[in-house]
């Protein structure tokens, strides 16, 4: 059989064919040179200018007062910025000088431990909801217990690990600390990782389940891997809610005015080590308590880009 | 090499709706099958069936008998082996969007666990090369993503991707309803090539697509399959007069 043969159709095949009517235009071709059409014009060029001047409005009213904060910050930090405040711990009251040294390892540690915690349980949590729970009673649950724990104030959940950790081992701990973060990260972690895979097209799942590919390595290498960059964004919004965190951690890290890097030992963080100068008597503490605010956004930043750009890596052209 | 499927009995529902009744026919091994019918009347879930992707819908279900050769694939065999044997092409292109060219194509393999990196090799390389897309695409192979070539490139990408797990069946969920005509004349030529290979059936609304590629039609219509015969008798001198109004244009 040729190709000729083929395309005319097998076996001459003869389809319909209907008789074409003329169609009647529908009205007058528009003339755009009278005045009313002009002034129609004038009008929507305006509106448009005028939602747009809004939206740029907008965007500086939301980005103005983090440019003031973070100017403020290096107006009054600054200053105190030095090696010694990278590298020495706290003086003892009346000394000058000192820096946080402790704390920001310590925020290190806490922050770690609470990462490692809390993406992966996080992530799975979203993983079962978006994959494997549809409309199950036990998806529902988990879902509403999420959004309850979202709204729980830090300071609660300070308490509640203050008594089921801390009253428990009857010290405080950084490990402590890291659990009531960890905590305060799931709910995010596990309703943005719900939200992007339920963005994820169905035919994207379906082309894998089709290859004869199993659920669960569908769900992880394909549902997850596809939403990745959206569920690494709410990593990192969680992580940098928490970073900040000063309630949580006042009865679980307790804080530290020494080196400490056991787990088990109450351990310095930068937002503790801010309250105590911010709230003390002493101007030193006063500027101490800035120049580790300016740190710790600084540190917050750092982090986020740098996961940013890791995460960036090894995406294709035309990738989406 | 391809092999047969003989459905007997076949059922099938989604939630209350009987969208397939009691379908009796042999698809033979190494011919292309076109399956026609108007929107909505049950050709979709019949393929889907095949390859048992209709049970993915947790409220779809199906019973009847579904032979490929002398496998019963709903008693002798897990889904997931039923759809490594059974591969599927469908409607939309729907490449991995995070994934290379070459990702792809040897994805059905590499998320099943398997690494041999020369085999892998040699599996794209010829998949590309039986889907006709290798010419196109060989230079940017892990440079860039599926998602990043036309419409056309990437249907005959999931060709590839289909054809890498080295199935004995090829099921096509309307595969040129998306694309263009020089696409759609491209993906005819090539499941012209690939039925010497494989058992084919594809799904569509083109009845000239139908009369182009198949030796055997069938024609469905409100869940049922009203007739099933030679693609010419199908076209020339169908039995029933359901088969030729739908033929003619008369409805659907």
């Amino acid at each position: 059989m040729g190709s000729d043969a083929r395309r005319s159709g097998e076996g001459g095949i003869t389809m319909s064919t209907k008789p074409v009517t003329p169609v009647p235009p529908m009205r007058e071709p528009t003339n755009f040179n009278t005045k009313r059409m002009k002034l129609d014009q004038l009008r929507r060029s305006f509106v448009n200018n005028l939602v747009s001047g809004l939206a740029i409005l907008s965007t500086v009213v939301v980005i103005a007062p983090l440019l003031m904060i973070l100017g403020y910050l290096i107006y009054k930090g600054a200053s105190s910025l030095n090696f010694a405040f990278f590298t020495q711990i706290p003086k003892p009251v009346g000394e000058d000088g000192g820096g946080m040294a402790n704390s920001i390892v310590g925020s290190g540690v806490i922050l770690s431990l609470a990462s490692l915690m809390g993406i992966p349980v996080g992530i799975a949590a979203g993983v079962y909801l978006a994959e494997f729970g549809r409309g199950k009673m036990l998806a529902n649950a988990v879902r509403f217990t999420a959004d309850v724990l979202n709204g729980v104030p830090s300071i609660v959940m300070g308490i509640a690990i203050y008594s089921l950790i801390v009253m428990q081992q009857k010290h405080f701990s950084a490990f402590a600390g890291g659990v009531a973060l960890a905590i305060m990260m799931v709910p995010t972690i596990t309703r943005t990782t719900e939200e992007m895979l339920m963005t994820v097209p169905h035919a994207i799942r379906e082309a894998a389940l089709g290859l004869g590919v199993p659920k669960w390595r569908t769900a992880i290498s394909v549902s997850l891997r596809t939403a990745s960059p959206g569920i690494i964004t709410g990593c990192m919004l969680a992580f940098a809610r928490v970073a900040g965190e000063t309630a949580p951690l006042l009865f679980t890290a307790f804080g530290n005015q020494f080196w400490s890097l056991s787990l088990t030992q109450p351990i310095a963080a930068l937002p503790l080590q801010i309250y105590i100068y911010a709230t003390g008597p002493y101007d030193e503490w006063h500027r101490l308590a800035w120049a580790g605010s300016l740190v710790l956004i600084m540190l917050i930043m750092v982090s986020v880009t740098l996961v940013r750009i890791f995460a960036n890596r090894g995406v294709l052209k035309g990738g989406s | 090499m391809g092999v047969g499927i003989q459905v007997e009995h076949l059922n099938a529902w989604y939630g209350t709706t009987h969208t397939l009744q009691d379908i009796d026919v042999h698809i033979p091994a190494n011919h292309a099958t076109a399956l026609i019918g108007p929107s909505g009347c049950g050709k979709s879930t019949f393929v889907r069936c095949l390859n048992r992707m209709h049970e993915t819908n947790p409220i779809a279900r199906a019973t009847g008998l579904v032979k490929m050769g002398d496998v019963d694939i709903y008693k002798d065999a897990s889904p997931v082996e039923i759809r490594r044997r059974i591969g599927m092409v469908f409607q939309r292109p729907n490449p991995f969007p995070t994934m290379s060219i070459y990702d792809n194509v040897v994805s059905g393999l590499k998320l099943n666990g398997f690494r041999n990196r020369k085999v892998l090799d040699e599996t794209c390389e010829r998949s590309l090369k039986a889907a006709a897309l290798w010419e196109e695409v060989k230079d940017d192979l892990k440079k860039k993503s599926g998602a990043s070539l036309s419409g056309g490139q990437q249907q005959r990408l999931c060709i590839a991707r289909a054809l890498a797990v080295d199935p004995e069946v090829l099921l096509m969920d309307e595969p040129a309803s998306a694309l263009d005509p020089v696409s759609t004349s491209k993906i005819e030529d090539l499941i012209f090539q690939l039925k010497s290979q494989y058992t084919i059936v594809i799904v569509t609304h083109n009845m000239q697509q139908a009369a182009r590629v198949a030796e055997n039609t069938g024609f469905f219509l409100n869940g049922k399959m009203v007739e099933f015969d030679s693609t010419h008798k199908i076209f020339t001198n169908p039995r029933d007069k359901r088969t030729e109004d739908y033929i003619t244009g008369r409805f659907g």
